[in-house]
């Protein structure tokens, strides 16, 4: 009976699963996309520039992708410490922690906007005494890091989260009986195993946090040139009834992010060759 | 596993029923899609439910009134790229004039079928201070002052900041006399403007709820709205001396209607809004009726205003939108100015 059962292909066949492959990705993904490439060149190559690279774009893309940074550098250091925390010790209410920690991926973004809002506004329970501190937060480009860096957390968590699970306890074991110190231990060998799911943790929260809308135009203030993130400003153009504009930003915001994720990538290539 | 087939089978056939037409119902009940703009939630509901008594009295016929709100702009693309709406009840008629030219769903010359530019109703764009009116705010010059914060939503994307921003361009032409004098008032007040919402209904949320602002331009009606329910006593209106004559205009969409078999329901629902008992609701949501009698027993509750006009003091919609909002135009301009 079991012999006959694993003789059998657990998988259907490869030109039947790769045809549904090619097929769906075409479907949800990227005819989509030609869609948008299609829509931008509408407006002939003085139009994109005009849309895409204007002054006030400009400023959208620094906002966006500088925050969208940002917000991911916070994750990976705060990410790495709270996945650490609930992989290596136990703990009552640790289960709870790790629930709230995925709390970001299931809330909808409109939510998590309006509660940070209210929180972060300078009449709000943590934006009062911030803004008392002349840190104001809401209706700055600093709130627009917050709503990235909320959004981004679980993302940093949940693939470092793994990784360090498997790290075996005996290579620390040798790591220290071969008279490395404890931050040796954490540095030359827990680190390392752990970079390329930071990365990849980065990379998501990065593309993750280029593209939200929902939660950051509670927050941001929206100011044209200050705090007016991309996808904002490709809504605008939308109402305008400018759509060739809308896909000419579009297109800028995904090479940006294609871009920055194939760096990431060779790193990580480049990484895991040296190692 | 029979058991599971015949359930998924059942499951099916409830999917299909759901999705065909109910033939034998059509008779007896109809349904239409009236897509409006933000505010209008409360008095459609009103509006609505009357309509359909009325309506079930004439013609011994069922009608269900779907809603659908969000921002003018917004709405109009939706309608433009195929949302099936039977009238729309927008918050300017720039944006019907959009789906007239773009999907060419009703005629060019939509506006002149229905009495008073196709308007019911009429409104207009008041100041909404905090209690007390710590900062003193009088009028529209007031709004330029340094030390005011003004909050008001982005003209490009709301239909009500648009009104909004075409009041203090009246205000600030009249009394400095030039339309470059006009824009350097229009640079100062958006100097003072923090944060900048999409949408009216957002622009009364940062300045009800959040306590951003001093000042909130906003429509009358949303204006009434924030005094009277979201904070009793919190607020104050200022009606400025000079303001403009916002007319929410509404229409058929010839297309659908014709499609749909549903001309006759919806031309009498629109035309019930310009009866007695319609304008009373409309008078009792705080947007000014148009009915002689009726605005004449609310008269009370709405302050004068001289108010001017799109068409005579702005040269209609087209011009204003070509010259204020769209891109390159005047608004971006005070915008760069504004932020050095």
């Amino acid at each position: 009976m079991l012999k006959v059962r694993s003789s059998r292909p657990v998988l259907p066949g490869f030109r039947l699963s790769l045809g549904i492959t090619l097929f769906w990705l075409s479907v949800i993904v990227l005819v989509p996309l030609s869609a948008v490439f299609a829509k931008s060149a509408t407006g002939g190559w003085d139009g994109f520039v005009a849309a895409a690279l204007s002054e006030r774009a400009l400023a959208s893309y620094r906002l966006t992708f500088g925050a969208a940074l940002l917000g991911a550098a916070i994750n990976c250091v705060f990410g790495l410490i709270v996945a650490w925390v609930l992989v290596r010790y136990d703990f009552p209410g640790k289960r709870a922690l790790g629930a709230a920690v995925d709390l970001p991926f299931a809330l909808p973004t409109a939510v998590a906007g309006i509660a940070l809002t209210t929180l972060y506004a300078d009449t709000g329970l943590l934006g009062r005494p911030l803004a008392a501190l002349g840190l104001p937060v809401a209706y700055q480009p600093a709130g627009v890091v917050l709503a990235l860096t909320f959004i981004g957390l679980p993302f940093v968590v949940r693939t470092v989260e793994p990784v360090l699970a498997e790290v075996a306890h005996e290579t620390e074991e040798a790591a220290t009986t071969l008279g490395a110190t404890r931050l040796q231990t954490m540095a030359r060998v827990i680190f390392p195993t752990l970079l390329p799911a930071l990365a990849t943790g980065f990379a998501l929260a990065f593309a993750r946090g280029a593209g939200e809308y929902g939660s950051v135009i509670f927050i941001a203030g929206n100011m044209p040139f200050r705090s007016e993130i991309a996808p904002l400003l490709i809504v605008t153009q939308l109402e305008e009834y400018d759509f060739a504009g809308a896909a000419s930003i579009a297109v800028v915001m995904l090479l940006v992010s294609v871009a920055m994720l194939l760096v990431l990538n060779m790193l990580q290539h480049w990484q895991r060759r040296k190692g | 596993m029979a058991r599971r087939r015949s359930f998924l089978l059942g499951v099916t056939a409830l999917c299909v029923a759901a999705l065909l037409p109910q033939r034998t119902a059509a008779q007896a009940s109809v349904q239409i899609l009236n897509v409006s703009y933000d505010p209008t939630r409360e008095l459609y509901r009103d509006v609505n439910q009357r309509f359909a008594q009325r309506w079930r009295a004439a013609s011994k016929q069922q009608v269900a009134i779907r809603m659908s709100h969000g921002g003018s702009g917004k709405q109009a693309r939706a309608v433009i790229d195929g949302l099936p709406a039977d009238v729309v009840t927008l918050a300017l008629a720039y944006d019907i004039d959009e789906i007239a030219s773009r999907a060419k769903l009703l005629p060019a010359n939509w506006q002149t079928r229905l009495p008073n530019n196709s308007a019911p109703y009429y409104s207009t764009i008041v100041l909404l201070v905090r209690k007390g009116n710590p900062k003193n705010i009088r009028d529209w010059n007031d709004l330029i002052r340094p030390d005011v914060k003004v909050i008001t939503p982005n003209p490009k994307t709301s239909g009500g900041a648009r009104w909004n921003y075409l009041a203090a361009w009246g205000y600030a032409q009249r009394k400095y006399g030039s339309p470059a004098k006009a824009r350097e008032f229009m640079t100062r007040l958006f100097r003072n403007v923090p944060v900048l919402d999409s949408g009216a209904r957002g622009a009364t949320t940062t300045f009800a709820q959040r306590g951003q602002g001093d000042v909130l331009i906003a429509w009358e009606n949303e204006a009434f709205l924030a005094t009277n329910e979201l904070g009793r006593g919190k607020f104050e209106i200022v009606a400025p001396s000079i303001s403009i004559l916002a007319e929410p205009p509404v229409a058929v969409v010839d297309r659908v209607v014709d499609r749909r078999g549903t001309r006759q329901v919806a031309e009498a629902y629109l035309k019930y809004l310009y009866t007695g008992e319609a304008q009373d609701i409309i008078a009792r949501h705080y947007y000014r009726p148009r009915n002689p009698q009726v605005a004449a027993r609310y008269a009370a509750r709405f302050p004068r205003m001289q108010l001017l006009s799109i068409d005579r003091h702005f040269g209609g919609w087209g011009r204003a939108q070509a010259m204020h909002f769209n891109d390159g135009g005047l608004f971006d301009q005070i915008f760069e100015a504004a932020k050095r």
